[in-house]
């Protein structure tokens, strides 16, 4: 029989399983590309995000996403110490190049406390140091064709591995490092050691850490799923995470 | 006999389209950005005060999870309710600029909204609460016009809570003016404003309804769908 109550639960279920089903239509997916547009267009490309003193630091910074590898790879560069790991910089580039830490630490430095902010919500400031990804780009050579700079990460979920991408405005942005360091400290396994992304202005889950390879290339259609970045791929999140 | 009374219209077009498409576009955006809203903050249910705040850091409210009933989707999915709340922060936002400009160009909000100085008086909001009290909302000698309350209210609504939720909502974007942030005392201080906001603005939803409820569900759904509204029975002498 249907009653009132049944007709209304009824109702409400499938209205609500309907919406469920629109989260991920284009009409809704397109709205990135309107905050992109319009950010880019209030706020400039080079505008830096904000910066702090370092009394205004988070006492614990928590870690995001991954926090310690578990593949042999990573076992093996972590054993001592990551003197043998190397980052390989490739892709549309004139000159491939393979830094090793020690080279990266002698490139010109940036320091910047600036704060992390997570998709969840939370935020927490911290002191990052490293070079410029426009120096390190610079030295390779990047070519004309080049549209987005992709980071190949140590960290697995499943058979996927972690990887990220931004385009070359954020890539060439003065506040876009390499950090190696944290809080005037190596970074260490939990925030991504031996290297991670700053890109400041953007959330948390493009920072990509344990990065293990830098490649440019023209298009994201043939990495990973295509959408730019892991949890592009795996959960539909926002490529570009300006808001 | 009614349309006799000349103090009486029978019926007034309370509402131009414009105000009544943009009622109902708030309300679809206003419904679903809670509800997705309420999923976001599912994610981490703690708020805090100041520039930085996460699990080690106190938080000044935590709460349990909101149930699948009230949030978009139901089922968890942060990523889900981002593409929801950020599409339909648009639609609130440019509605409102819209509203605004439009309201006041053709002197909607001049001549409707605008409070005066002796709407604040005691004396008036003490006959407008007993008006209210009688469930009386309107005034017979000028059916068209808002009361005091209604005046207050929704002046509040556009002018200082939608405003306050869409630029504490930008305020959290890390790619924005930073400066806007620093307004809010900080990103996470922006973030409890947005939140309590948004209570603020389900206060608003459900005093309205109730309202609508008691002041005849029929008759004002009808003057916010076609404009006509229809003067109360008693007021046809």
């Amino acid at each position: 029989m249907i009653t009132r109550r049944n007709l209304l639960v009824t109702t409400g279920a499938v209205m609500l399983a309907g919406c469920d089903r629109w989260s991920d239509s284009p009409a809704l997916l397109s709205a990135e590309d309107a905050h992109r547009f319009l950010q880019r267009s209030v706020n400039g490309r080079a505008a830096l995000a904000r910066e702090y003193h370092t009394d205004q630091m988070s006492p614990v910074f928590r870690t995001n996403g991954t926090n310690r590898p578990n593949t042999p790879e990573y076992a093996a560069v972590t054993a001592n110490r990551f003197a043998d790991w190397r980052l390989p910089v490739t892709g549309l580039v004139r000159r491939p190049l393979t830094l090793s830490l020690a080279q990266l630490q002698s490139l010109p430095q940036r320091a910047q406390v600036t704060r992390h902010d997570c998709v969840e919500g939370w935020s927490a400031i911290g002191k990052w140091q490293g070079p410029r990804l426009e120096t390190v780009l610079q030295l390779a050579g990047i070519r004309n064709d080049a549209r987005y700079v992709v980071f190949h990460c140590a960290d697995r979920f499943g058979a996927d591995s972690y990887y990220e991408s931004i385009d070359l405005i954020d890539a060439f942005h003065p506040q876009t490092i390499l950090a190696w360091a944290m809080n005037d400290r190596y970074l260490d396994v939990g925030h991504g050691a031996p290297l991670r992304l700053r890109v400041e202005r953007q959330l948390g889950y493009k920072q990509a850490k344990y990065i293990m390879g830098v490649e440019v290339v023209a298009s994201l259609a043939g990495i990973g799923g295509g959408k730019g970045g892991y949890w592009e791929d795996s959960n539909g999140y926002e490529w570009y995470a300006g808001i | 006999m009614r349309a006799d009374s000349p103090a009486a219209p029978v019926r007034v077009y309370r509402h131009r389209l414009f105000t009544r498409l943009w009622h109902w576009v708030n309300a679809v955006a206003v419904i679903v950005l809670i509800g997705s809203g309420l999923m976001i903050f599912n994610a981490h249910p703690r708020l805090y005060w100041g520039h930085y705040g996460a699990n080690f850091d106190p938080a000044w409210l935590e709460l349990p999870r909101w149930p699948g009933w009230v949030t978009l989707p139901s089922r968890y999915s942060l990523a889900g309710a981002r593409h929801w709340h950020l599409a339909f922060a648009l639609v609130l936002a440019f509605g409102l600029l819209a509203y605004m400009v439009w309201g006041l160009v053709n002197r909607h909000i001049q001549r409707d909204l605008r409070i005066r100085r002796r709407d604040l008086t005691p004396a008036l909001l003490c006959t407008d609460l007993k008006a209210h009290w009688a469930l009386r909302f309107h005034d017979p000698h000028d059916p068209r016009a808002y009361n005091g309350f209604q005046k207050l209210s929704y002046v509040g609504v556009v002018f200082v809570l939608m405003p306050l939720l869409v630029l504490s909502g930008l305020a959290l974007a890390p790619g924005m003016w930073p400066w806007l942030s620093d307004l809010f005392g900080g990103r996470q201080s922006a973030r409890s404003v947005h939140f309590i906001a948004m209570g603020a603005m389900t206060l608003f939803v459900v005093v309205h309804l109730t309202l609508v409820i008691l002041a005849g569900p029929v008759n004002e759904l009808r003057s916010m769908v076609t404009g006509w509204w229809r003067t109360p029975e008693e007021d046809h002498s």
